[in-house]
């Protein structure tokens, strides 16, 4: 049980960074490549929560004055995550939008028959 | 051949994140820094909520820096949608169905106003600029769903973008002028931890990044949307 | 807590591992969304409210819209 409470939540990141990965790696179609990048992305942002969090510990927020500091989980990866969160929908569209013109260009997501795209 | 390759170096990965992995205890205090934070930040910024005070008080000009690749983003993304022979944009939308219609009509506006509440309370509840701007952004992805044909008015979408883009910018500048002399430096007094009106400049630049963001990512699905109607 | 925690991290990697599997590009994308949806209930579980809002309303909701209409403008299918 103690072996589950210490590795549950990093063995759910790494889980999630592994089949992201896969997916990018062995799916041909572009579209299954870009949901392999969220599933990646996701799976690093936990990563890096998992980080910070301390056991019987707080959220950061002062909601009142008595709360203990030294009991409150690490706000930097917090901050960073939800900067990394925002960026990552940015490159999310990003990347829909070339696959939609490479799809009005080609007429296939397949990588295995856009040339250029190829390896 | 290339699946074989592929997982042949997925292993590699794996066993290398294996074992970090077991070198980074669970549950324990880590950096200091988080401590100092933790600590001085309600002091040093004014924000109830460390995050808010991290994100937009000891990390301010960074998240400038994010502001800016997202708004980079949307401008890639149109410049790559873009197709020269832009068709004059239908007026004309109906409703998609009344159901759907008067849910959207009833939706909306209680929408935008919890994404208003999440960024005007970011300093002190869970929530901030970014938060609020995607709630407001699912709002007018609502509006797409109920009103086929319906766009957003696209001369206020860049004008409410670029006031949030210069209100952060400006706030920034008129920081140089007050005690610190730094960029971002808080010059409006901090007022009484807690309270609606406190925490100085953080509230208006998280405002500022909520309508940024918020008219940011309509007119990113605004723009995707186009042409496929 | 812990049971729950192991509970939703397993549902978490089988929509993953669904993302993985399926064929009809739509019925991956609603898999991506429910394993960001389940990771937005693990942070709120880590005591970051503020990532949980974040990931809830931007990584299921607006990601799986942007998806949706980019899988309108393509093929639905994965040949």
């Amino acid at each position: 049980m103690s072996f589950l409470e210490d590795y549950a939540y990093y063995f759910g990141a790494f889980g999630l960074i592994f089949i992201g990965l896969l997916i990018m790696l062995v799916k041909h179609n572009l579209i299954k490549v870009i949901i392999g990048l969220s599933i990646l992305d996701t799976g690093v942002n936990l990563f890096l929560i998992s980080v910070g969090y301390i056991s019987n510990g707080t959220a950061p927020i002062f909601c009142r004055d008595d709360m203990d500091p030294s009991r409150m989980v690490d706000p930097v990866p917090q901050a960073l995550v939800l900067t990394a969160i925002v960026i990552g929908v940015a490159v999310l569209a990003m990347a829909l939008a070339i696959a939609v013109r490479l799809y009005q260009r080609y007429g296939t997501l397949d990588l295995r028959k856009i040339k250029e795209l190829r390896w | 051949m290339r699946v074989f390759l592929s997982l042949l170096a997925l292993a590699v990965i794996a066993l290398g994140i294996a074992m970090t992995l077991t070198d980074i205890p669970f549950g324990k205090p880590k950096a200091d820094i988080a401590t100092h934070y933790v600590e001085n930040g309600r002091e040093d910024t004014g924000a109830v909520n460390i995050i808010t005070s991290v994100v937009l008080g000891y990390r301010g000009f960074d998240t400038l820096g994010e502001v800016a690749v997202l708004f980079v983003a949307a401008m890639g993304l149109g410049a790559v949608l873009a197709t020269g022979t832009r068709t004059p944009k239908a007026n004309g939308w109906e409703p998609a169905s009344l159901v759907l219609y008067t849910g959207c009509r009833f939706l909306f506006p209680l929408i935008v106003l919890f994404g208003a509440y999440i960024f005007i309370h970011g300093h002190l509840t869970p929530g901030g600029g970014f938060q609020g701007g995607a709630i407001i952004a699912s709002a007018f992805l609502l509006t797409y769903l109920g009103c086929r044909g319906r766009r957003v008015h696209e001369a206020w979408s860049s004008a409410v973008e670029s006031l949030g883009g210069l209100t952060f910018v400006v706030l920034g500048l008129a920081g140089l002028t007050a005690a610190g002399h730094y960029f971002l430096s808080a010059f409006l007094p901090a007022g009484t931890l807690g309270q609606l009106f406190s925490g100085g400049i953080i509230p208006l630049i998280y405002i500022a990044i909520g309508l940024k963001v918020g008219s940011e990512l309509a007119g990113v699905i605004d723009r995707l949307v186009e042409e496929s109607q | 807590m812990i049971v729950l925690v192991s509970l939703l991290v397993l549902l978490m990697l089988c929509s993953a591992l669904a993302a993985l599997i399926f064929k009809d590009l739509l019925n991956a994308v609603i898999a991506s969304c429910v394993v960001s949806l389940l990771a937005s209930i693990l942070f709120y579980f880590l005591h970051a409210p503020d990532v949980a809002m974040a990931e809830a309303s931007i990584g299921a909701a607006l990601v799986t819209a942007i998806f949706i209409i980019a899988i309108r403008r393509t093929r639905r299918h994965e040949e």
